[in-house]
């Protein structure tokens, strides 16, 4: 009641942050979940976290910002060739779990991690691994598109580049065309591959993004909200993009948007407070999910 | 709830009249101050550009040398040691005053040629021996003092006692002006010479070139170091209690006065290191000093300009640290790197307290011919002249001002022209 009432989750989080052991447990009384179990720190994801084949694993992760607990004891598999999409109101930690899975949170001096997250069998926290090869493995595309102030061809050959997948400059242009062929860019700038990357349309930039990720030839894709600075058109064509890709790469997408989540994904994970909610079948999710928190935010009760 | 809504339309506009007041009064105050600045700026331009164009052109004397054997070359031979250049001079234009005859009046006539012509007469003879007994036409400088009266800044109707030349003197140079003997040209003295005692051959060359290579040292040593410590502190330096320590102490070294850093020059690389004192090493090593933390604070503002997008998506690309700052860090705050490091170089071309400790302060008449020559700096000279009491001098301080000025202008400039070179246009 308290919480439904409190539409601004910003404001709603706010105030349970300042008084989170007591207000969890007044949301867990108020809001009595559908299984009988309660919402409190340190219980089981509803749902299914684990998959068939699993390519990357996430176990019992914690984040901490300075003081903050950000992320409680998170526990999720990713498949090969799967969308899966992370929902969950603003603040939840959806981002910064994201953002974990190819450590880009290393950057935040005051980020602590916990916990483990294994690649194909690899630690990904372990020592012996740069987080340099893991980005190469782990590509990013973030919310708003950020090309480089570099020609259109320069972008999407930085990674090559940098990693030296290219022997020669035709293997380079190679590479170069097929990532902004399956990005399905190419035929609309492949006369001006040299004119800036920030003279393109916001969509056509986003797909110069994907464009410049998969150039690396990651096996997963992270998106942090994609299409959030974008029109529905260029939206529904990074999604039709998000299909294709899904054939070769694991993506990881984090949405606001609960029918980008249904339109594109296999699975979903309900974040809240810091807490995996629930996970399962996209189409589980949104017809019938077993936790009340999840069933209140996909029928657009809080969130 | 009407009536609610009412009131407040009611309050709103009747605490319009009050708000449009106030911008009218900010806008007033904003225009006056404007106004101020302008006005201020064009009087000392305008006064500068009076008091210091005349010095620009200079006053010649046409004479007719005569290059006597008898007094170049007593002993048969062309003899440095003996030649009486000033004589000759001194007869060339005794010739034009055949009626002058007293040692009193001769002495007073030859106060009217610049000493500089007998060095004229010297440096043609030697480049060509072949002048020796022949008579031609040289233009050498007049004194400073007929300068001065032809430009109107020694007044006629004085009393004698009270100005620099005699009656009889000012007759002879209406003489002079009226057979046309007197001609103004370009002071090209003033751009090829050291400094000197006497106005009308002293420059600002020397000070140029001990501005110069101040300045070449100051961009050689400030711009790397500022720029490396800038990136180190921004980019890679942990963010702890040291970091904010050392960020405290740039910011105060910055507003040190700069007469500090004149002391610790002198302190450490004179006395200690052992460097020649008035050399513009030390000056160049002191101004660089002076200018590092202006750079470093300028170089970490443009480092953190960059939006942290760009390197965002370059860490996601899997970039090392390293990459990601030498391939879009540093192309995207160079601009304002560059310049950040104008504006220290403009500060350090005009700074003088700094140098006066080093001794930089010294008369020196030789052009420096490297950086560990005896040397001054414009400003340094400005100052010098403005302290001479020769009249002349006057007029160059403030020519030398209006050259000063001109370096600035130009180095901004050159800063504008980069900026745009340097930037991105996307």
């Amino acid at each position: 009641m308290v919480i439904s009432s409190l539409k601004e989750t910003g404001e709603y989080r706010r105030m349970t942050d300042m008084t989170q052991p007591k207000m969890i447990r007044d949301a867990t009384t108020a809001n009595a979940v559908k299984t009988g179990e309660p919402v409190v720190a340190g219980n089981k994801t509803v749902g299914n976290v684990r998959c068939a084949n699993p390519f990357m694993v996430a176990e019992n992760i914690n984040v901490y910002y300075g003081d903050n607990h950000a992320i409680k004891d998170v526990t999720l598999e990713f498949a090969k060739n799967q969308v899966i999409a992370l929902i969950g109101p603003s603040g939840c930690g959806k981002s910064t779990f994201l953002r974990c899975l190819n450590r880009m949170n290393d950057s935040i001096d005051s980020a602590r991690v916990t916990g483990t997250i294994t690649l194909d069998g690899q630690d990904i926290y372990s020592k012996d691994l740069d987080p340099v090869a893991l980005r190469a493995r782990v590509g990013m595309v973030f919310q708003k598109p950020n090309p480089f102030p570099k020609s259109i061809y320069d972008n999407v050959a930085y990674g090559p580049r940098i990693h030296g997948l290219a022997n020669d400059r035709a293997e380079l242009d190679d590479i170069v065309h097929t990532s902004l062929e399956r990005a399905g860019l190419l035929k609309e700038v492949k006369d001006r591959l040299d004119e800036p990357g920030t003279g393109l349309s916001g969509g056509q930039q986003q797909r110069l993004c994907i464009a410049r990720t998969i150039a690396v030839n990651p096996e997963v894709i992270l998106m942090d909200e994609p299409c959030s600075a974008l029109d529905p058109i260029a939206t529904a064509r990074i999604e039709d993009l998000m299909d294709e890709l899904s054939e070769n790469y694991a993506i990881v997408i984090v949405t606001h948007s609960m029918q980008q989540a249904a339109r594109v994904s296999r699975r979903v994970a309900y974040f809240h407070l810091g807490h995996l909610i629930e996970v399962d079948d996209t189409d589980k999710i949104f017809t019938n999910p077993q936790h009340k928190l999840t069933d209140d935010y996909v029928t657009g009760r809080i969130g | 709830m009407q009536s609610g809504i009412q009131s407040s339309r009611a309050r709103v506009e009747a605490g319009l009249g009050r708000r449009r007041r106030r911008e009218i009064i900010f806008r007033v105050f904003g225009l006056a101050a404007t106004m101020v600045g302008v006005f201020f700026l064009v009087a000392f331009f305008s006064t500068l550009i009076a008091k210091g164009s005349s010095a620009f052109v200079q006053t010649f004397l046409q004479l007719e040398v005569e290059y006597s054997e008898e007094a170049l070359a007593p002993g048969g031979e062309l003899d440095l040691e003996f030649a009486d250049f000033d004589g000759i001079a001194r007869a060339a234009l005794r010739k034009k005053f055949s009626e002058v005859t007293t040692r009193n009046d001769r002495r007073e006539l030859n106060r009217l040629i610049s000493v500089g012509a007998g060095y004229q007469i010297r440096d043609a003879v030697i480049s060509n021996p072949n002048l020796l007994g022949t008579t031609g036409m040289l233009e050498v400088p007049a004194s400073a003092n007929v300068d001065m009266l032809l430009k109107g800044n020694i007044d006629r109707d004085v009393p004698e006692s009270q100005r620099p030349l005699s009656d009889q003197q000012i007759e002879w140079i209406d003489q002079l002006i009226a057979d046309g003997s007197l001609v103004s040209k370009f002071n090209k003295a003033l751009f090829v010479n050291g400094d000197s005692r006497e106005p009308e051959l002293a420059g600002i060359r020397g000070a140029l070139m001990g501005s110069f290579y101040m300045l070449l040292i100051t961009i050689a040593l400030a711009f790397p170091i500022g720029a490396a410590a800038a990136i180190y502190l921004e980019e890679f330096a942990p963010k702890n209690r040291w970091a904010d320590l050392i960020e405290v102490n740039i910011n105060n070294l910055a507003a040190v006065p700069s007469i500090v850093f004149g002391l610790l020059g002198l302190a450490v690389f004179i006395n200690w290191i052992g460097i020649p004192r008035s050399a513009p090493l030390v000056g160049g090593l002191v101004l660089s000093l002076l200018t590092l933390p202006v750079i470093i604070i300028a170089a970490r503002a443009a480092i953190k300009a960059v939006p942290p997008s760009i390197r965002e998506a370059a860490f996601g690309l899997g970039a090392s640290k390293m990459q990601v700052v030498f391939h879009h860090v540093l192309p995207l705050a160079m601009p304002g790197m560059l310049t950040g490091a104008i504006i220290g170089m403009s500060r350090a071309l005009g700074e003088s307290a700094p140098l006066l400790m080093i001794g930089m302060v010294a008369f020196i008449v030789d052009v420096p011919a490297s950086i560990t020559d005896p040397a001054t700096a414009l400003p340094v000279q400005i100052y010098l002249w403005a302290d001479s009491p020769e009249r002349a001098f006057a007029e160059r301080t403030s020519a030398a001002i209006i050259v000063l000025l001109g370096f600035l202008l130009l180095m901004n400039l050159a800063a504008v022209i980069l900026r745009k070179k340097v930037e991105r246009r996307w």
